[in-house]
């Protein structure tokens, strides 16, 4: 029962790293990117919601979509004044520019908003359920379903629609998809406003389920979710939902069953057990060096 | 090798020492100035050894903190709790960050560009949770996440300058050695390399664990200098900052490194005065600088006498040597 129950628990959580992996993985392949400002975005987010639920009420619907919003705007704007002059700069320095949006984010955020842990308002009241010994709560129901339908909808997005196809074609390669007449800056706009919009998503929904957010959350939170995209193959959209999932499972497994200090150390362990045994991830093929 | 010594040592020191007595003269006797020249002095060991690993040997990693941790921690529970003196137990502290450097260096080197990258700031975090959880696995001591407390102020200005100016002096060295030119090999083709002959993985482990090692001799007098060893001193983000240092001075220049770890720690304090914004302007400033100069500010250059090379008549001028003819 204890290991069904951290199950619950588990899934909840796994579904925000999925939602922020997701994010990561889609930047990641179409330019190449570990964009270390998209934990912030997430951050970012939650804020969002959190704003929004204190002008207009706890309403779940306005907090989501406004949130999503406002990020996927941040996110572009974060693209075209930070990465799109770097396009052909050493990967290091996009890399730099990356942590140095993360470092803005944050204290932007303390600055202006809030040093101090928020109380994240109740979006959706919670009613405690009991099934053959195992409780939980509609939140636990709530929040993987959200998740689940995002993650379909991002799904019908890249495989059935026009900018879905011209997105594959350019993280397939980029200058061959220009050849094709893809506009390729358009279409790194159009990955980041979705990627952005995501880690919103999860972001509100952390305030759903814990209720509690600060300036910092972002930073364990996106590195958590940027192993579970190297955990499942990263460029690879269902690998990250699947890694998500895997990382939120043994977070909370590592939490009850062997010691709560190593909450965060799971993730690393399982990032460096990846990389030495299948560095290509879960659903990642084998690529072989071009000379 | 006498005037490299000269040159590295004795120049800087003279210059140093006039600078400051001027600085002296001009506003008196500072205890905060000394307090950011020594800390400058501790980054500039931390920036110049990331270089060689990030910078030289193009091998990217993002754990250096977590070799500064272990620094930290060997040579403060040395001096606080076997009673030896200072300079041994930072070299025992370097010696065990540079064997950390091997250990975590030889499973990870084989992976390349961002994969290298996240695997050390994975190691660079276990590191770290080790050692807040070292209370519940039989190292009470070390006291987890609360910290030890109480280590005794060793590291003076003196002793940071000194080890900063020996860090440079071995790292320039190296870099100009034999084995320096087989790791920029590395970095600039590791196939080719590999084809020339150069054992690529033997270098990439031997820069690592070089530049581990003088990030542990950092984390010695870091630790001496703060008078105490806190897991949160050695986080992601201190990791970010010597980044910061290496990408900003120019990858691949010590002299870049050395001048950025000065001037980031300076402009760092100076900041202190707008409070609240100064993380704010600082993060402008790091993504202004990278959109202004992706390169760095001194990217790839080295600040020598030779630069004023132009000045001597060509019929004078040293030959140059067989080897570094037609090296660009």
């Amino acid at each position: 029962m204890e290991f069904v129950q951290q199950l619950i628990n588990g899934v909840s959580l796994g579904c925000i790293y999925a939602l922020i992996a997701l994010g990561y993985t889609m930047v990641y392949g179409i330019v190449r990117l570990i964009n270390f400002a998209h934990g912030d975005i997430y951050m970012i987010g939650a804020y969002i919601g959190y704003k929004v639920a204190n002008w207009m009420g706890p309403h779940f619907v306005p907090a989501l979509i406004l949130a999503m919003a406002g990020s996927a705007l941040a996110g572009v704007t974060i693209e075209k004044i930070a990465y799109k002059p770097l396009r052909n700069a050493p990967r290091i320095a996009l890399l730099t520019t990356a942590i140095g949006v993360s470092i803005f984010l944050e204290n932007a955020v303390r600055k202006f908003v809030s040093p101090n842990f928020l109380p994240f308002p109740d979006l959706i009241t919670r009613v405690p359920y009991e099934i053959g010994g195992v409780t939980f709560s509609n939140v636990q129901v709530f929040v993987p379903l959200v998740a689940a339908a995002l993650v379909v909808i991002l799904q019908y997005v890249v495989l059935k629609t026009k900018p879905g196809k011209a997105m594959r074609a350019v993280s397939f390669d980029k200058d061959c998809a220009r050849l094709m007449g893809i506009d390729v800056d358009r279409i790194i706009t159009i990955t980041f406003a979705i990627g952005s919009s995501l880690a919103a998503a999860a972001g509100v929904l952390v305030g759903v389920a814990y209720p509690r957010i600060d300036p910092y959350m972002g930073v364990m939170a996106g590195l958590k979710a940027f192993v579970s995209a190297v955990l499942g193959g990263i460029g690879i959209i269902p690998g990250a939902a699947l890694g998500g999932l895997f990382m939120g499972l043994a977070e909370v497994m590592a939490i009850h069953f062997i010691n709560s200090a190593f909450k965060d150390a799971v993730a690393f362990v399982i990032l460096i057990i990846v990389l030495l045994v299948k560095p290509s991830g879960l659903l990642g093929k084998y690529a072989s060096e071009k000379v | 090798m006498l005037t490299g010594f000269l040159r590295t040592f004795v120049a800087p020191a003279v210059a140093l020492a006039v600078m400051y007595k001027v600085v002296v003269a001009l506003f008196g006797r500072n205890d905060y100035y000394m307090y950011v020249l020594t800390l400058a002095c501790m980054n500039v060991i931390l920036a110049t050894s990331l270089n060689l690993i990030n910078g030289f040997t193009g091998q990217f990693s993002l754990g250096h903190a977590g070799f500064m941790a272990v620094g930290a921690y060997v040579a403060g529970s040395l001096t606080k709790f076997a009673q030896i003196s200072f300079i041994p137990a930072l070299l025992v502290g370097a010696v065990a960050a540079a064997m950390a450097g091997v250990l975590v260096g030889l499973p990870t080197l084989r992976l390349k560009g961002d994969y290298l990258a996240i695997a050390t700031l994975g190691f660079g975090e276990i590191i770290r949770m080790l050692i807040i959880a070292s209370d519940q696995i039989g190292m009470k001591f070390l006291e987890g996440p609360r910290g030890v407390m109480g280590i005794t102020k060793f590291t003076s200005f003196a002793w940071a300058y000194l080890l900063a100016a020996i860090s440079v002096w071995v790292i320039a060295n190296f870099i100009w050695s034999t084995h320096g030119r087989a790791c920029i090999s590395v970095r600039e083709d590791e196939v080719a390399a590999e084809a020339m002959g150069v054992d690529t993985t033997r270098y990439k482990v031997m820069a690592f664990s070089i530049g581990a090692g003088f990030a542990g001799l950092a984390g010695g007098l870091h630790g001496h200098f703060l008078q105490m060893l806190h897991p949160s001193s050695y986080d992601f983000l201190k990791s970010v900052d010597y980044i910061v240092m290496v990408v900003v001075g120019g990858m691949g220049s010590l002299t870049g490194s050395v001048v950025a770890a000065v001037f980031l720690t300076v402009f760092n304090e100076v900041l202190r005065r707008v409070m609240e914004l100064r993380m704010l302007v600082y993060a402008s400033c790091l993504v202004a600088i990278m959109l202004t100069r992706p390169q760095g500010l001194l990217g790839g250059k080295e600040f020598s006498l030779g630069i004023f090379r132009f000045l001597v008549p060509p019929s004078k001028r040293p030959s140059v040597r067989s080897d570094e003819r037609g090296v660009t």
